[in-house]
């Protein structure tokens, strides 16, 4: 199946385009709204953080643009592609492009970091074994693991694993990147460094970047901030 | 020249899921090992109790053989009149035939003095008896009353009679209450009916077994010239013949033997039946591996969708964890099966071998359980959820 991604900055194309987005978990006398009418967009190499309260909607929100999850209700079009009534198979298609970088690193734990790094650089086609791992050596040695390709995850320290999952994230050319709390593991120091890496290698590979974080000392990155509250998007704050 | 698919392989995921924990590898191939040393085993046994059920069958020298109707087996056999085979003799392709007396008498080993069931055929010394070509010159030491051929691969139960006769000594006992005197050496091998062989005339015969009547035999062995069209002559035997003889070729012969044992006798069921219990047992044992291992490494399965991985790809994964799992439990159970037959033909002399069917027969057996087990255990990727792991 081929897909057609539109992304560039030329066609003025939003990243994220979502409007009037309503989402629900459980069902009959369970069923629970969690997002209420959301509608936001993010430009092609836009860095967006956003933030709120637990329990408000941010990681719903998350998966919902990841393309892990079904649109209930409202528009969200992620690189061009229309998610609501989507097809699975689309879904999948569309993750490919869509880098994740998770809170718990959620790393291969029978993988070198090399080779996770790889399991990523596999999901590009057309490029050939030997090519698709001097990639992942490259995005190990960007995000400063040079020296650890050949450990596993357990032989890693929580920063060096989450540098791990963004080579990872990264090595599979994505164009947009999610990240859900990226630095909450982390001392300030490494988070600060995660996340100016994160900002430089998202500008030097024009993808646009949606972080999920509580994390105060990194809000200086942001391009826009946006703030969530009781499932909804509160207006920008400047 | 271009290895297109080195440049398009991935890492060996399967594989290093599996050896991540050496352990539980270790007990998975040890219980699909036990499960394959099982098939092995019952397949062997119920492939050697047929085998063995008609060493002596495939050692005669004949083209056709006539039986009784009422024969059921080689330990019930009935008798017919002789005068079938002189009948028989009329045909112009018939070269010729050996009347053969076929019964079960009691041996006493000559050392223990204990008594046991012996096949004992009688048989004609001046006709031939047996393909082997050495045999008809130790025929001649039958001529004289009282004498008789032991079978060296008969059970040790029956006494050191092969080797006291091979270090010279008068090998004398009894049969069926008579003395006889062992005046040569045969090797046909035992079968599930009989534990032993021997052989003498049928002038021998009669007299240790007086109740036979002498113009009745349980086996007719005809001869059919180089030219004969076997099938015409066995059409135009069965036609000519009265009915209280069966016409039969050499493998329907045999066939008629294992036929026996595989359908009216629940020892064929049986071991069928254990190589199945192998099968079910080694079902549940990778079963069980592959769905906690599964379980296991669920979260990273999850997360290898969220990345964009296909659950195509996902169910290969688990399918190629099967096949390796197959061919490591393999191994081990066909080099212990071979080490099993060959410590039962020693200790039993039973003719339990590997045979390529086998072989290939418990190699598919085990990929199926695997696969199978696979398959079932793919089942708990489907709950898989990628949005999970946020």
């Amino acid at each position: 199946m081929l897909l057609n991604f539109s992304t560039d900055a030329e066609n003025n194309v939003p990243t994220v385009q979502i409007d009037g987005l309503s989402h629900w978990f459980g069902m009959g006398y369970t069923r629970k709204q969690v997002l209420y009418s959301v509608s936001m967009k993010i430009d092609p190499g836009e860095v967006v953080l956003l933030t709120g309260p637990s329990g408000c909607g941010k990681t719903t929100l998350l998966t919902l643009i990841g393309a892990l999850r079904r649109v209930q209700k409202g528009e969200l079009s992620v690189l061009g592609l229309q998610l609501r009534n989507s097809r699975r198979k689309t879904r999948q298609i569309l993750r490919k492009n869509i880098g994740m970088i998770f809170q718990g690193h959620n790393l291969l734990r029978c993988l070198t970091a090399e080779q996770n790094v790889q399991m990523g650089a596999d999901l590009l086609k057309n490029l050939s074994y030997g090519k698709r791992r001097e990639l992942s050596r490259n995005w190990l040695g960007e995000v400063g693991l040079e020296d650890q390709m050949e450990k596993l995850p357990h032989d890693l320290s929580g920063g060096q694993k989450q540098r791990v999952a963004i080579a990872r994230a990264l090595s599979a050319s994505p164009k947009l990147l999610l990240a859900d709390e990226p630095t909450s593991a982390l001392d300030s120091v490494t988070g600060r460094e995660i996340v100016s890496l994160l900002k430089r290698l998202a500008i030097e590979q024009k993808c646009s970047v949606l972080m999920v974080t509580h994390d105060p000392r990194i809000l200086d990155v942001a391009d826009r901030l946006l703030k969530m509250e009781d499932g909804m998007i509160l207006p920008v704050v400047e | 020249m271009k290895l297109n698919f080195l440049q398009d392989r991935k890492i060996p995921l399967a594989w290093l899921l599996l050896t991540r924990q050496p352990l539980r590898l270790l007990v998975a191939i040890a219980g699909i090992c036990f499960a394959g040393i099982l098939m092995f085993m019952q397949l062997g046994f119920r492939d050697g109790l047929f085998d063995a059920s008609v060493t002596v069958h495939k050692l005669f020298d004949a083209d056709l053989v006539l039986v009784s109707p009422r024969s059921m087996s080689s330990i019930s056999m009935s008798g017919f009149p002789r005068r079938r085979l002189v009948q028989a003799m009329a045909h112009k392709d018939v070269i010729g035939t050996t009347p053969v007396n076929w019964n079960f008498l009691l041996w006493r080993n000559p050392q223990t003095l204990s008594t046991r069931a012996i096949l004992a055929l009688g048989f004609e010394p001046g006709s031939p008896l047996l393909i082997d070509p050495n045999f008809g010159e130790k025929a001649q030491s039958l001529k004289n009353s009282g004498r008789v051929l032991f079978d060296d691969l008969s059970r040790q139960e029956f006494g050191p009679v092969s080797e006291w006769f091979s270090e010279g000594r008068i090998v004398e006992t009894e049969v069926a209450g008579k003395r006889v005197r062992v005046a040569g050496l045969v090797s046909l091998g035992p079968s599930f009916g009989a534990d032993g062989n021997l052989i003498t005339s049928r002038e021998t015969f009669l007299k240790l077994l007086p109740s036979t009547p002498p113009g009745s035999i349980e086996i007719g062995l005809v001869r059919l010239s180089a030219e004969a069209d076997h099938a015409k002559v066995l059409r135009s035997l069965s036609a000519s013949l009265p009915n209280d003889v069966k016409v039969l070729t050499r493998q329907e012969f045999i066939d008629f033997e294992k036929n026996y044992w595989r359908t009216s006798t629940s020892i064929g069921f049986i071991f069928t039946l254990g190589a199945a219990m192998g099968f079910v047992v080694g079902c549940v044992i990778v079963y069980q591996i592959l769905y906690s291992d599964v379980s296991d490494h669920l979260a990273e399965y999850a997360t290898l969708m969220a990345m964009g991985y296909r659950l195509r790809t996902l169910f290969g994964v688990v399918a190629r964890e099967g096949i390796f799992l197959a061919v490591l439990g393999y191994v081990p159970a066909y080099l212990s099966g071979q080490a099993l037959y060959a410590l039962v033909r020693s200790s039993t002399k039973l003719p339990v071998a590997m045979d390529p069917q086998r072989t290939f027969l418990v190699f598919f057996l085990i990929l199926f359980m695997c696969m199978a087990s696979a398959s079932v255990a793919m089942r708990r990727l489907v709950d898989a959820d990628p949005a999970d792991i946020f």
